[in-house]
């Protein structure tokens, strides 16, 4: 029993950052309808980025963290200005081959400038645990969790109470009514990429130190946000974290008790969960059915 | 027979004549008959992606994994490791060492991608780019995983380690007298291992596009074009949307398998890391390059992406270390190079030439065309 709810933390940990790696996902297919494959590998960047300022620069953790999703923005919102707008109206195969691009480019980037050796990353918490009894819980599983809910609280508020805030939610729901009460659609889009960068750029940092740094870092950690965004729904931002979470604990549990998969198999079923909603369910568990007219 | 298809079959045969003749031209080495091998397999894949992306219009992000059923197939078929590889209690002992598992790797990803197909019928745009994108992540995990079938992450070797670099030559000793000594592969005597190669590949990736161009040329072809631009409209017209789309899907299967068996055959050896993700992407990057729904204009995409890989890895390296010097403690072992590359001319050309070499082609012909008219 006490294994058991140690698998549960450890998965809600993990399940933490693919979370916050869905609901980047999320945040830009409500705005854009665009699913963009560069997120894990902008996330991967930018933990680079923050991994340069502390080892060569010599930076603290936090100053660096706070930097890093500075950048993160900027490159987000630089992204969607400059690959993404002029292509805005064209074919989802042509924004697909967009970020694929956007995906090449980073991944060759990244081991461009920091080669593909494999880094240390260092945690913000404390490699210890709790004991509760027989059950000890990892802290960095607890400080993941919470570093991404404060996230996620903050996100929300930003949305439900900022003028920016209601201002992109009207851009993602509809475009043209935006424009004519005079939002500015273009640039609330590009601010919708910059917070998803910024999602990113935690999920990069908070995978870092126990994945190690290296720059196909979040390639899974992609295919396990697709899913959990896909569970949730992939319209619904409350989803993605949801789904984030169920997923990290059920792979856990998995990988712990179902002796075939181990910790071989975990990519496949996901990939299987994948394929499972998207045939059974395509609109996850709490998205809502569209139904279109043609 | 129209006029025009009259001229396609000239022009067809001229160039397979040329293609042909290539190896024996003097300036091309041994190892530049090997790369272009490696062309002609891309070419290969491309027309299979082409086949689906380009002209039936699904998404795949996934290839890399049909080329890696094909590829596994024609390994474990040839396969005297030792012990054996084994499933179900047989015993793989070199079962078919024959230029037959070439056709038949490419049967069994075929059936693999047409039965794929069945479930990709509910996924549109989107959602198929990404149920692609994982299968092609999550296939190297199951290939690791089933270690007596596969060899696991250790891969499997398709011939001795001495076939392809054995001396083609005998000096005599005594007399100096030079005797050629031909290799044995797949049961065939050739002069090169390289030489044989690119043949082998050329001659199928000649048939395969003929193939290609039948297929298309007509009423299926017709059919998969209406299904990428309208599936409404298509499913209207009377066409059966879930046969074709499967269908498109299992013969796209069948190309990659085919270009897959080649490609273990080209590197002697398989395991995981002979189909990575990068694979799949940059069949994606070579369609694009030659021309979303074209086809002879594929062999650029071929050639761009066989070459960009060799190339950039060591054009890039003057030129990184310069611009961004904050970042400090640079590695110039510069791994990622190509992938820069590919990912900045990609993003390149879906911005200034949407049509890739196959555009251009057109644009080129009727600027010439116009100037051909006022000058009469």
């Amino acid at each position: 029993m006490a294994d058991f709810i140690q698998q549960i933390v450890g998965g809600l940990g993990d399940g933490a950052i693919y979370g916050a790696l869905a609901l980047a996902l999320v945040l830009i297919h409500r705005a854009t309808g665009v699913i963009n494959f560069a997120q894990g590998e902008m996330a991967m960047f930018t933990t680079y980025i923050a991994w340069t300022l502390m080892e060569n620069h010599g930076w603290s953790y936090w100053p660096a963290f706070a930097a890093t999703l500075v950048f993160a923005f900027v490159l987000g919102v630089g992204i969607q200005r400059v690959v993404i707008a002029p292509v805005a109206n064209a074919s989802v195969l042509t924004v697909v081959i967009m970020t694929i691009g956007l995906v090449l480019t980073f991944n060759g980037l990244a081991g461009l400038i920091w080669s593909a050796e494999i880094r240390a990353f260092p945690s913000p918490f404390p490699n210890e645990t709790w004991q509760l009894g027989s059950v000890s819980i990892s802290q960095e599983s607890v400080g993941t969790f919470g570093v991404v809910l404060v996230l996620v609280a903050l996100l929300w508020a930003f949305f439900q109470f900022t003028k920016i805030g209601l201002a992109l939610r009207a851009s993602a729901l509809n475009p043209e009514a935006s424009r004519l009460v005079g939002v500015r659609v273009g640039w609330m889009l590009a601010i919708g990429w910059g917070l998803a960068a910024v999602l990113g750029a935690v999920a990069g940092m908070l995978t870092a130190p126990s994945a190690f740094l290296e720059p196909t870092m979040m390639q899974a950690i992609l295919i396990y946000a697709f899913a959990a965004a896909v569970l949730g729904g992939i319209d619904s931002p409350f989803g993605a974290v949801a789904g984030g979470l169920l997923l990290g604990v059920g792979l856990n549990l998995i990988g712990t008790y179902v002796d075939f998969v181990g910790a071989d198999l975990r990519l496949p079923v996901t990939l299987l969960i994948i394929l499972i909603v998207l045939l059974v369910r395509p609109a996850g568990l709490f998205g809502k059915t569209v139904t279109r007219r043609v | 027979m129209r006029r025009r298809d009259l001229i396609g079959v000239g022009l067809f045969l001229v160039a397979a004549a040329g293609v042909l003749l290539v190896p024996q031209l003097p300036w091309v080495s041994d190892f530049r008959a090997q790369q272009f091998a490696y062309v002609g397999i891309y070419f290969i894949a491309l027309l299979g992606l082409n086949l689906l992306t380009g002209i039936t219009g699904q998404i795949s992000l996934g290839h890399g994994a049909f080329m890696l059923i094909g590829g596994y197939t024609t390994a474990i078929l040839m396969s005297e490791q030792d012990p054996p590889l084994q499933i179900a209690g047989h015993h793989f002992t070199g079962d078919l060492r024959d230029i037959w598992t070439i056709p038949l790797a490419g049967l069994v990803a075929g059936i693999v991608g047409f039965l794929f197909g069945f479930p990709a019928l509910r996924l549109t745009g989107l959602y198929l780019a990404l149920a692609t994108f994982a299968v092609a992540v999550a296939t190297p995990a199951v290939v690791k995983k089933y270690e007596g079938f596969t060899g696991g992450g250790g891969g499997i070797n398709l011939f001795e380690a001495s076939t392809r670099t054995k001396a083609t030559s005998i000096t005599d000793p005594v007399t100096f007298e030079e005797t050629r000594v031909p290799i044995n592969v797949l049961g065939i005597d050739v002069p090169t291992f390289n030489e044989w190669l690119y043949y082998l590949c050329w001659t199928i990736a000649l048939v395969m596009f003929a193939g290609a161009w039948l297929l298309l040329r007509g009423r299926f072809g017709r059919s998969l074009r209406a299904v990428r631009d309208s599936e409404l409209a298509a499913a209207s017209s009377g066409v059966n949307l879930a046969r074709y789309k499967t269908l498109a899907f299992g013969i796209s299967a069948f190309y990659a398998g085919v270009a897959g068996s080649l490609l273990a055959i080209a590197t002697t050896f398989v395991n995981p890391d002979t189909f990575p993700i990068t694979l799949s992407i940059f069949l994606l990057v070579g369609v694009v390059v030659g021309g979303l729904g074209s086809l002879w204009p594929l062999v650029f995409g071929a050639i761009f992406i066989h070459f960009m890989q060799i190339e950039w890895a060591q054009r890039a390296e003057a030129v990184v270390p310069n611009f961004i010097p904050v970042l400090g403690d640079i590695d110039t072992d510069l791994p990622g190079a190509p992938s820069v590359a590919f990912g900045v001319v990609l993003i390149l050309i879906m911005l200034a030439f949407p049509g890739g070499a196959a555009g251009l082609i057109r644009t080129l012909k009727s600027l010439a065309t116009r100037g051909y008219d006022r000058a009469r």
